[in-house]
């Protein structure tokens, strides 16, 4: 997994709420058995017609947002199935950050396993940062986890929370696997206790 | 002590490891699988040298992609689902898990096989990469959904990393009226409190209308509690769960039976337990619903109309003309006016024996209106045996609908079960996304009864008119 510090980079704004995996990547893209090369595909349904044309008025097809590495999206974003096709296609189109009231729970904690930091902040904090998105190219925003801020192309900032644990493994891009196989003494104790208290599990 | 809930008391047994920030390591007891969200992992466990920790608790079933049309030995025709079904054939061999190939006739919906074959049982932590593992909390066990990378490791440790939710309880008082199900508690319940309303939640369902549904329904109310974005949803375990249980292939036996049950009858709330939301709503007060739109908490009364997009509030208003625009519907006009074209009837929701009982109740001696398609797609094979012996299967071939092999089909249409633009589906599963059917397709999620009405008559019916009729 790629680090994440900071981030200083265009935010593509997308409004509409509820925003759900099935819209980001469609189901007909889960047939892959690799995490790479879903950004082709991310909101297949939204961004191009059934015969593969962009559809215009979609944001990331406009110029001003072609590179953006920021979402700034309405609230409960990521809501539906498990699928990490969805942080999979977004990384893979190049989003590192996604800004919003809420996420999904399961959404939440995928972004975290690739690199991708999730940012929740209150309504009016979140309008800000929609608002100064659609300045377009010439306004970048910056993220930086470290300091826990997003900062607006005028200089207004806004503080976020994030978990310790998840800061500390995203900062040093560590994998989870390997943090908790050097726990495997615990585990084994747990199984043993398991075993004696739950025969039947 | 101070008084637990149940979600407290099984989180509380499972904690192998906590830091000092609150995240903790916990066990899995039960880890299910299936093919679109496991080659991933898999292959990270090639990659790395590891190995699968518990292959004894981990479950595998091919069920997304798997055609369910009755011809589906000659294999799959789609390149890349049958590449998916093969990746599952060879890790489940490879690293020796539990498997049921699509020959099996135990093969289903991973969340149908689990409960099924006595996998699931109350008080365990059961997760799978999938969603809707959330109906597994109708044991009384802790279900949830996670992602690719949180399935790599379950399969190296055996354990997740996690915080712990919060504690919601739903309450559903008094008694469901005749025509109403547990689809219908599941819907009404996010209708209220919307599709984010249980993120940061664990629910535990409760009251007198929860305590009479069966196994079955319980698993219908708990399948959808991701779609009120809450982690898991949970039914404490009681007589009815342990008899569900008891027997089962899986299931403890002899002195075993005994030590579990003395715990499992220990597994429900204590007495003044605090539960940091609560939502009651009147069993009496739960109408059969439909959804309108493409959210799953677009939910109305069949006896209601269609709404505007500026009844709503804030960003919903957008997200509604939306909606409104995609399903092709005008305000105002009635749910019962709505025409459809296909009926779906199956899904982890709603595809199993009791399901297809309640459809064929409505669908006994009739046909189902000219020019619609309608498909029963069984949960599992045992299912559909079933149904083939209750005759079931049989009234619905004579009423003119498709009886299908088990698997997820148009619930999620990654197999050639599939809506065309603008075709409308009256549909007993869970989400009713933009093109979660097909691109373009319009879905009203909606109880197995309600369907089957919707199939006779051609539109959205108020199945209670029909039960009248056939009184």
């Amino acid at each position: 997994m790629d680090k994440f510090n900071t981030l200083t980079g265009i935010a593509a704004p997308m409004p509409l709420v509820n925003i759900d995996t099935d819209m980001i990547i469609p189901k007909q893209f889960l047939k892959t058995i690799k995490r790479s090369g879903l950004g082709k595909n991310l909101f297949d349904e939204m961004r191009f017609t059934q015969d593969g044309k962009e559809i215009p008025g979609f944001v990331l097809n406009q110029p001003a947002y072609r590179n953006a590495e920021i979402l700034v999206a309405g609230d409960n974003f990521g809501c539906g199935s498990s699928r990490e096709h969805a942080p999979w296609a977004l990384l893979d189109f190049g989003i590192r950050c996604v800004i919003s009231t809420s996420f999904a729970d399961i959404f939440y904690n995928n972004c975290f396993k690739n690199g991708i930091l999730p940012i929740v902040l209150p309504q009016e904090q979140v309008d800000a940062l929609m608002e100064d998105a659609r300045k377009g190219a010439n306004a970048r925003m910056t993220v930086d986890l470290e300091a826990q801020t997003v900062t607006t192309s005028d200089g207004q900032s806004f503080p976020f929370e994030v978990d310790p644990f998840r800061k500390h493994c995203l900062l040093n891009g560590l994998d989870d696997i390997g943090l908790t196989l050097e726990k495997v003494s615990a585990i084994d104790t747990f199984e043993k206790t398991a075993a004696q208290a739950r025969p039947w599990v | 002590m101070s008084p637990k809930t149940l979600y407290d008391k099984i989180w509380d047994a499972h904690v192998v490891d906590t830091q000092d920030d609150g995240t903790c390591l916990l066990y899995i007891d039960r880890h299910l699988v299936h093919e679109v969200t496991s080659p991933q992992a898999f292959e990270g466990l090639r990659m790395t040298g590891r190995t699968v920790r518990a292959p004894e608790k981990t479950i595998a079933v091919p069920d997304h992609n798997v055609p369910t049309t009755l011809d589906r030995e000659k294999g799959i025709e789609n390149e890349e689902s049958r590449i998916q079904v093969e990746a599952l054939d060879k890790n489940a061999k490879d690293f020796g898990v539990h498997y049921y190939p699509v020959s099996d006739v135990r093969q289903g919906i991973v969340h149908i096989v689990g409960p099924e074959q006595g996998w699931t049982l109350p008080g365990m932590t059961v997760v799978c990469g999938d969603s809707h593992t959330a109906t597994h909390g109708a044991f009384g066990a802790l279900a949830h959904g996670i992602g690719t990378s949180e399935v790599e490791h379950v399969l190296a440790t055996q354990t997740l990393i996690q915080k712990k939710s919060k504690n919601m309880k739903v309450e559903i008082t008094g008694h469901l009226r005749p025509g109403v199900t547990a689809k219908d508690i599941t819907l009404s319940v996010i209708g209220a409190t919307g599709t984010a309303g249980g993120t940061g939640y664990v629910i535990e369902y409760c009251g007198q209308a929860i305590r009479d549904l069966s196994m079955e329904g319980r698993m219908t109310v708990c399948n959808m509690a991701i779609e009120g974005g809450a982690r898991a949803g949970l039914i404490a375990p009681d007589e009815k769960t342990f008899e569900y249980v008891k027997g089962r292939p899986h299931a403890p036996k002899g002195a075993q039976w005994e030590a579990a049950l003395n715990w499992w009858k220990t597994l429900k709330t204590d007495e003044g337990a605090h539960f940091d939301k609560v939502v009651t709503l009147k069993g009496e007060d739960i109408a059969p619903v439909v959804t309108w739109g493409t959210s799953p908490e677009d939910v109305l009364p069949i006896t209601g109309t269609v709404p505007a997009a500026e009844d709503f509030k804030g960003g919903k208003v957008e997200a509604a003309q939306r909606s409104l625009d995609y399903m092709g519907l005008t305000p105002g006009m009635k749910l019962t006016d709505i025409k459809i074209d296909t009926v779906f009837i199956g899904s982890c929701t709603n595809g199993r024996i009791e399901d297809l009982r309640a459809a064929a109740a409505i669908l006994k001696g009739k046909h189902i209106a000219p020019g619609i398609r309608a498909m029963v797609v069984p949960g599992s094979g045992l299912v559909r045996a079933q149904a083939e012996e209750e005759g079931l299967a049989q009234i619905f071939i004579d009423a003119g609908m498709e009886w299908r092999l088990a698997g997820c089909s148009m619930c999620l249409a990654m197999n050639p079960d599939q809506l065309s633009p603008g075709e409308r589906c009256a549909a007993t599963s869970n989400r009713n996304f933009e093109g979660r059917q097909g691109r373009g397709g319009r879905t009203h999620l909606m109880s197995p009864a309600m369907a089957a009405a919707a199939a006779v008559t051609g539109h959205l019916t108020d199945v209670r008119d029909m039960m009248a009729d056939a009184v």
